[in-house]
């Protein structure tokens, strides 16, 4: 047998070599390193908001200040955090390796996208320095672009810069997936986590554009008084509204989408099956795609749009449940005569569909029109939304940090620690946000940083999960930052999953293949009557 | 209800009712939905654990005859949902003509209401039981959202158009009142009391805080100051449309089209007279954007509402 080659951590060990490197896979650990120094600050923000609503008179911050925290939160985390996490981290690192190519398709271009992103990242932090900005992450007009004295064209600049790397990676992820796909990879036979970022990349490109239009005009509106949203100059405040959901409703699928390829990676390889309707799974992250660009005026039940277009905004979000519910019901097939691993990256998939299906469903409240009236911008539109992007989108992405961490670095990391910090996310997160579907059915406005007496006692059982769920974010850094350190290196599959990138050593080479394979059967092709444990 | 803490919210009206008998069914869809895949999961990951010995033979992977079924059996169930609520949504939409109308104003950061007799409160809306209520909305700044939830509604109020509301009160009492749509500094204080009176009460209540000038009488007043009746009025030798009658009758444009003179198409024509021109008018009308308020431009429409109602009604 011949020796290796070097892995791509030992490819080069100077700066140098990491922020002029092209490999997809330095380029990822660039990105979980920024996206988790991202998750950090927006995180803060969090805690500074959950403790002011400690007590009803909120003393913690001044109104304004309550303001300020909660818009860095949402910008910061939506774009910093839950748009990147996934696709930059995994799908860079992993989509070459499960396709069979050495590389992305264009590897410089990849480097530009992170460089690209830090630069909306330090345009951020400079707005968090100069004061921050208090309109909320949606920035309604004419409320950002006429009254709100915070920095708004800062703030939008950094989000138009961000949303060039969103394109950019889109591109390289459609042009890689089309075109260097290893023999025998036919579009059946690719990993379902693949199918996810696709799909994701299509939403990227398509969508994103559209972001970047609307905070231009936002910016130009509010520099030169265009009138584009002034109604007493003629223009219409609820066009923004339109242009920014249209945007951002498919973001929310380009945060979800990810989560729901790693899922479907997950549970295969926990229960050492195939993924149970592959074919139905995979066309079901398109469906998602492709109908979550027509569902965004359920943003807009009661801003005074027309009563026929909600009722068919409606339909259509009604409509998104059934390829979601397809992917839940399939995963739960799959478990069916498995060979089940309680392993973290199990726990962290199962905690995913747990609060996936809570969230889901609970947007089929919002979907329905007299319901939605009632919840609509109260607390239950805001536990609502947490379940899906933090509750869904991080257990996925805690999840594929368990699992792929490994091939990553090649180290294993005490799994008993992994296991305890999924149990603690999952309860700290259900006892941050379940209690505030009951304060936003109760009638409690979102973004109040004063409110009712009567709902302290909620508000404080919620502040109290979010400590816990705080703290059980912090737990990875010690043992998978020990693991680096001191713990025992892994195998190239020590999970004994199915994939091409399995196959490589743990870490990769620099190229990832000596030779590229070619795929001969299809994906997920795990031995019938292997009982045996690892 | 328990007092540590609520878990359903007050009720003020049968359509809130009607609401939270929808929100229980649908409670119940979900569960149905959700419980047994929460159940198999667990069920499975200890029956299937493993190491542990348990039939695994006869595996299947794919039948698409199921998949179908639990894709369009949840979906069939959630379009009836839908039709339900679709249908209580359009019912909040379409106010009854006999509606009591009152104005609201809402500004950075408090709720004014005006009643058809002139009565003015701030951030409190007194309404009597038993009648049905139209709320005539208008934003002299951002968008806000008048939120009730005793009532389960909620509608924002948009700068540059007037949104309305309605509703039937049947349990005196009171109850909370929000704006829901984040609208800057003291989004949070922009709160108030919603106020449901006895109808005796509520006679005494306008009594007691009433004015000797109706809306309509207030805004006849505009109409002299701000020099409308300049060329509106009956002996005005400036071709301006008549206003008699105006109110609720349809209107041909410059451009073809027809309009219907609502409050909407009265108020653009004060703030944005070169918006839509009447047919047959010269476009010379100015615009009284920086002259009036909103609740001065509501005052207005009602007093032209005035006008088409004196010959209408006997």
């Amino acid at each position: 047998m011949t020796e290796n080659p070097p892995s791509y951590l030992d490819a080069g060990h100077t700066i140098r070599s990491w922020l002029l490197t092209t490999d997809h896979k330095r380029i990822a650990v660039l990105y979980l390193i920024s996206v988790t120094f991202f998750f950090l600050v927006g995180g803060a923000a969090a805690g500074l908001v959950r403790a002011d609503l400690l007590t009803p008179e909120g003393d913690l911050l001044t109104n304004e200040g309550y303001n300020r925290a909660f818009t860095l939160h949402g910008v910061i985390m939506v774009w910093f955090f839950l748009i990147p996490s996934i696709p930059n981290v995994f799908g860079n690192f992993l989509i070459p390796l499960m396709i069979g190519a050495r590389d992305l398709a264009f590897p410089r271009l990849n480097l530009l996208s992170w460089y690209i992103y830090m630069l909306g990242g330090l345009f951020t932090l400079i707005v968090l320095l100069v004061g921050g900005v208090d309109t909320g992450w949606t920035f309604y007009t004419p409320l950002s672009s006429m009254f709100s004295n915070g920095h708004v064209v800062l703030v939008a600049a950094a989000v138009f810069i961000v949303g060039f790397s969103s394109i950019l990676t889109g591109l390289n992820f459609i042009v890689t997936i089309h075109k260097l796909r290893a023999p025998g990879m036919g579009w059946g036979r690719m990993p379902l986590f693949v199918w996810s970022h696709y799909a994701t990349s299509i939403i990227l490109v398509l969508a994103t554009p559209v972001l970047s239009i609307t905070l231009v005009l936002i910016a130009a509106e509010r520099l030169f008084g265009l009138g584009i949203f002034d109604p007493s100059l003629g223009g219409d405040p609820l066009l923004f509204q339109h242009l920014f959901w249209f945007y951002s409703h498919p973001a929310v699928y380009i945060m979800v989408l990810p989560a729901l390829g790693v899922i479907s990676e997950l549970v295969a390889a926990a229960a050492r099956k195939p993924v149970f309707g592959y074919s139905f799974v995979a066309g079901s992250s398109i469906a998602i795609a492709i109908i979550g660009f027509f569902v965004w005026g359920h943003h807009m039940f009661v801003s005074g749009q027309s009563m026929y277009a909600s009722a068919v905004f409606s339909f259509l979000s009604l409509a998104v449940a059934v390829p979601s519910g397809i992917k839940v019901y399939n995963w739960t097939a799959t478990l069916y005569k498995g060979n089940i691993l309680l392993d973290p990256p199990f726990l962290f998939a199962m905690s995913f569909i747990g609060l996936f299906v809570v969230g889901g469903l609970t947007g089929l409240a919002l979907a329905m029109l007299s319901i939605d009236v009632h919840v609509h911008d109260t607390y239950f539109v805001v536990a609502h939304f947490h379940y899906i992007m933090v509750g869904g989108t991080i257990s996925a992405y805690f999840g594929a940090l368990h699992f792929w961490w490994p091939k990553m670095f090649g180290r294993m990391y005490p799994l008993t620690w992994g296991r305890i910090t999924a149990a603690t996310i999952f309860f700290g997160f259900n006892l941050t946000f379940f209690p505030q579907f009951i304060l936003g059915f109760l009638g409690m406005p979102r973004r109040y940083h004063v409110y009712a007496p009567e709902f302290q006692t909620l508000h404080v059982l919620s502040s109290a999960g979010s400590t816990l769920l705080g703290f059980a974010y912090l737990l990875p850094f010690v043992y998978l930052g020990y693991s680096l350190v001191a713990s025992k290196r892994a195998s190239a599959n020590p999970w004994g999953a199915t994939g091409l990138e399995w196959t490589v050593p743990s870490p990769p080479p620099k190229h990832n293949f000596v030779e590229i394979p070619t795929v001969t059967g299809r994906p997920y092709d795990y031995p019938v009557d292997k009982e045996d444990s690892r | 209800m328990s007092d540590f803490i609520a878990l359903w919210p007050e009720s003020a009206s049968a359509y809130s009712g009607r609401i939270d008998l929808l929100m229980w069914v649908f409670t119940a869809l979900v569960v149905a939905l959700s419980a047994p895949v929460f159940i198999l999961i667990a069920y499975y990951a200890w029956k299937y654990r493993a190491g542990r010995k348990a039939d695994r033979s006869d595996r299947v992977n794919r039948n698409t005859l199921i998949e179908i079924s639990w894709a369009l059996i949840p979906f069939i169930l959630i379009v009836a949902l839908f039709v339900w609520s679709t249908r209580m949504f359009f019912t909040v939409h379409q106010p009854p003509p006999d509606a009591m109308e009152i104005n609201v104003v809402a500004k950075q950061w408090m709720w004014k209401f005006e009643h058809a007799g002139g009565q003015r409160e701030i951030d409190e809306l007194h309404v009597p039981v038993g009648e049905p209520v139209r709320l005539s909305m208008a934003s002299q700044d951002v968008i806000h959202s008048l939120y009730i939830p005793a009532l389960r509604l909620k509608q924002d109020v948009v700068p540059g158009r007037y949104t309305s509301l309605w509703f039937e009160a049947d349990k005196p009492g009171i109850y909370a009142l929000a704006c829901a749509e984040f609208c800057g500094a003291d989004h949070s204080e922009m709160t108030g009391r919603f106020i449901v009176m006895e109808k005796p009460a509520f006679a005494a209540w306008l009594e007691q805080s009433g004015t000797d000038v109706s809306l309509a009488a207030e805004g006849e007043k505009l109409f002299r100051s701000n020099g409308c009746s300049g060329c509106h009025g009956p002996a005005a030798t400036v071709k301006a449309p008549d206003l008699e009658g105006l109110y609720g009758s349809p209107v041909p444009l410059a451009d073809g089209s027809m309009v219907t003179a609502d409050d909407q198409y009265i108020r653009d024509s004060i703030l944005l007279p070169q918006s839509e021109i009447a047919a047959g008018y010269p476009p010379i009308m100015p615009t009284f954007k920086n002259v009036l308020s909103e609740d001065e431009v509501m005052k207005l429409v009602a007093y032209i509402k005035s006008l088409a109602t004196t010959e209408d009604t006997p």
